[in-house]
């Protein structure tokens, strides 16, 4: 039984929120502005600026063992970052403790330290020695990171000429090369086109396979669903599910759904609830329910749906026209429920636009009435992602013959 | 199987490895001063020149005004040019370290909020790359040495302590400023002030012998006089003395500087990324 590389135990930060309330110093215009609105100059006075205590971090402990690969995911505010931070040691925690038993080596940035006046090749010698390489090591590795970022020719230009691809191609490069115990990674896979995508979790696979201990945040599902075995999910501070990647992935799309706001149309029908199952979209399955509320009865109502992938091209659209198994019920208030069992999608955010009406007419249309995470059951082999290849995944075949 | 100690991250600690880790970031402390140098000079027409010229200006004015129209003297047969080019040089170096120092923290602010690495590296490594610059100034100094044909004699060998004297003065300063600078910015201003006031208090422009007993303690408190006056006791074979009683209140106030400046600086440091 091996013991946890990291553990962390009621760790909580917090930060104080000044707020500004009312004007910092009493200006010659406020009080002209005051006489001609009637009102007395003790208005504008400055009030004393109140302050508020926020905890970004609230309690949070886990152990993690050396050599997994564990996810960070939640919405954006929830602590992930500031765990980070706490971790690589450049801020301090306001209670609790971590125990480190490795080198940690973090990526919170993609080319920190690099300086436009500077050539490549002394930046990779900058941001090497940055992240915490010594020289010796930077330059045993100096041929295999030029490679992988592909810039021998312009090795010795400043690197403030260099194509923002080239720049960030660099940074990583230099980045994957460290050679830590455990290594801790924020985001950096948001940066760069899809071929420096593909290559970044290609090279993330690498090491993680190479029995490194990985913390990795990021909100690309599928990266997060092939790379890590080992989910946490964060929310609001503190942790809300800790376990196998897959059920932290289902906890995290059904958080992210939202629930559509009255529509008010004066006293005509109008939809009362959309929302989507996270956890069969975590498992492959679409299920979108649609309930409706009308003063008169609707003769015939009718359902559309479109699929947008997360750039907004449209994936799929369905109606109630298109099921010939659709049975339209003349009713008042009621609800439709759309599945698409084991979609052929692959893993990733998509959004969905409603048409609901009736035969012929429309009552209401809802862009991006749903926002959600899809996890494909079929995972695609690291180094390939989705935005590359399209949405719809088949179940092809390929085979030779002489 | 034995594990090595672990690291342990809690509010309030910090101290025991701080000191392990400085000495294993060293590397990265002659990369910051390296990078600060190259860039410095990249790009530029007149380049390592600029240096140079900048004392030369200064010199060609104080002589001009100290010298010439207030008429001050000098020590022994020492021209005038030497005497305030003697004591401009560890007055830039201090001036200069001063100055980059306290903007060493604010201007490296993406490192400090995503990397870690001992925070002390980088005032320090700013007062480095002004370390570069005196001894390229010195060069200058032994040339018009050579020209007015005056040879240094034994006394040279002050210069290495006296350097170090002046290095943790700076440092001392620099890192008080770097951190008050990090948290209340408005001491931006304050540090060209102090510099600027401090250029007319020391023995730059003019020889510490015009400076009448009844101020001498308030004057020596500035940790430049004693390292200037010893600076040109050594180089420039005049009448002056060694100034004692000034080395020793250089040494006193840089002491209190360097202490305060490092705990002032480790108390800041744990709050920096938050506030920077």
């Amino acid at each position: 039984m091996s013991e946890p590389i990291i553990t962390v135990s009621g760790l909580g930060k917090k930060y104080r929120l000044r707020h500004q309330t009312g004007a910092r110093y009493l200006a010659m215009r406020d009080v002209l502005a005051g006489l001609f609105s009637g009102r007395k100059n003790g208005d504008h006075a400055v009030r004393a600026a109140s302050a508020e205590d926020f905890w970004a971090l609230r309690d949070v402990s886990f152990e993690i063992e050396p050599g997994q690969v564990v996810g960070i995911i939640g919405r954006n505010g929830a602590g992930k970052s500031t765990l980070l931070k706490i971790l690589s040691q450049i801020v301090e925690p306001t209670t609790g403790s971590v125990h480190l038993y490795g080198r940690v080596a973090s990526l919170l940035e993609v080319g920190t330290g690099f300086h436009p006046e500077l050539s490549g090749r002394e930046n990779i010698f900058m941001n090497g020695a940055i992240l915490g390489m010594s020289r010796k090591e930077i330059v045993r590795k100096f041929d295999e990171i030029v490679a992988f970022a592909e810039v021998e020719r312009f090795l010795d230009t400043p690197v403030k000429h260099y194509s923002s691809g080239m720049y960030v191609r660099l940074a990583f490069a230099v980045a994957a090369h460290l050679e830590p115990e455990i290594l801790v990674v924020d985001e950096v896979l948001a940066v760069g086109d899809a071929d420096f995508q593909k290559k970044c979790l290609g090279k993330m696979h690498e090491v993680s396979r190479g029995g490194r201990t990985v913390l990795f945040v990021s909100h690309n599902v599928s990266a997060i669903a092939s790379l890590c075995d080992r989910g946490i999910v964060f929310d609001r501070g503190s942790i809300s599910y800790d376990g196998a990647v897959a059920d932290a992935l289902a906890l995290y799309s059904s958080a992210g759904t939202r629930v559509l706001e009255k529509q008010r149309v004066a006293d005509g029908p109008q939809i009362e609830g959309i929302s989507i199952d996270g956890d069969a979209a975590a498992r492959g399955d679409i299920r979108i329910r649609l309930s409706f509320e009308s003063p008169h009865v609707l003769k015939n109502p009718h359902l559309g749906v479109v699929v947008y992938s997360s750039q907004g091209s449209a994936v799929f659209g369905y109606n109630t026209d298109m099921d010939p198994a659709f049975e339209s019920l003349p009713i008042a208030n009621g609800g439709f429920e759309f599945c698409v069992p084991d979609a052929p999608l692959h893993s990733g955010l998509y959004k969905v636009t409603i048409w609901f009406g009736e035969k012929g007419r429309r009552i209401t249309r809802v862009d991006d009435a749903i926002v959600f995470h899809f996890v494909s059951p079929i995972v695609l082999p690291s180094g390939v992602s989705p935005d590359f290849v399209g949405y719809a995944r088949v179940n092809g075949r390929i085979a030779m013959h002489a | 199987m034995s594990r090595s100690d672990p690291i342990v991250i809690q509010a309030g600690r910090g101290e025991q490895k701080y000191w392990r880790d400085v000495w294993r970031y060293r590397e990265l402390l002659y990369l910051l001063a390296w990078r600060d140098v190259l860039v410095r000079y990249k790009q530029t027409v007149i380049g390592v020149l600029w240096v140079v010229i900048r004392p030369l200006l200064v010199m060609t004015v104080f002589t001009f005004a100290f010298g010439k129209i207030a008429k001050l003297p000098t020590e022994g047969n020492v021209p005038y040019p030497l005497l305030v080019l003697a004591g401009l040089l560890p007055w830039q170096f201090f001036a200069g370290a001063l100055s980059e120092a306290s903007s060493s923290l604010v201007s490296n602010a993406n490192l400090i909020t995503k990397v870690y690495f001992p925070r002390v590296i980088v005032p320090v490594s700013a007062v480095v790359t002004c370390a570069v610059d005196f001894a390229v100034t010195m060069c200058l100094l032994i040339g018009f040495m050579a020209w007015y044909g005056i040879w240094p004699s034994w006394r040279i060998v002050v210069v290495a302590p006296l350097f170090l004297l002046m290095f943790s003065a700076a440092i001392g300063a620099g890192l008080w400023l770097a951190a008050l600078n990090a948290k209340y910015r408005d001491f931006r201003y304050v540090v060209p002030f102090i510099v600027q006031f401090g250029l007319y208090v020391s023995p730059v422009g003019f020889s510490s012998k015009v400076v009448p007993d009844s101020l001498a303690w308030a004057y020596m408190l500035n940790p430049m006089v004693g390292v200037i006056d010893c600076f040109r006791w050594a180089f420039l074979n005049g009448d002056g003395q060694f100034g004692w009683r000034a080395i020793l209140c250089s040494c006193m106030v840089s002491a209190i500087l360097l202490i305060g400046g490092l705990t002032y600086f480790r108390r800041t440091e744990r709050s920096l990324a938050d506030v920077i």
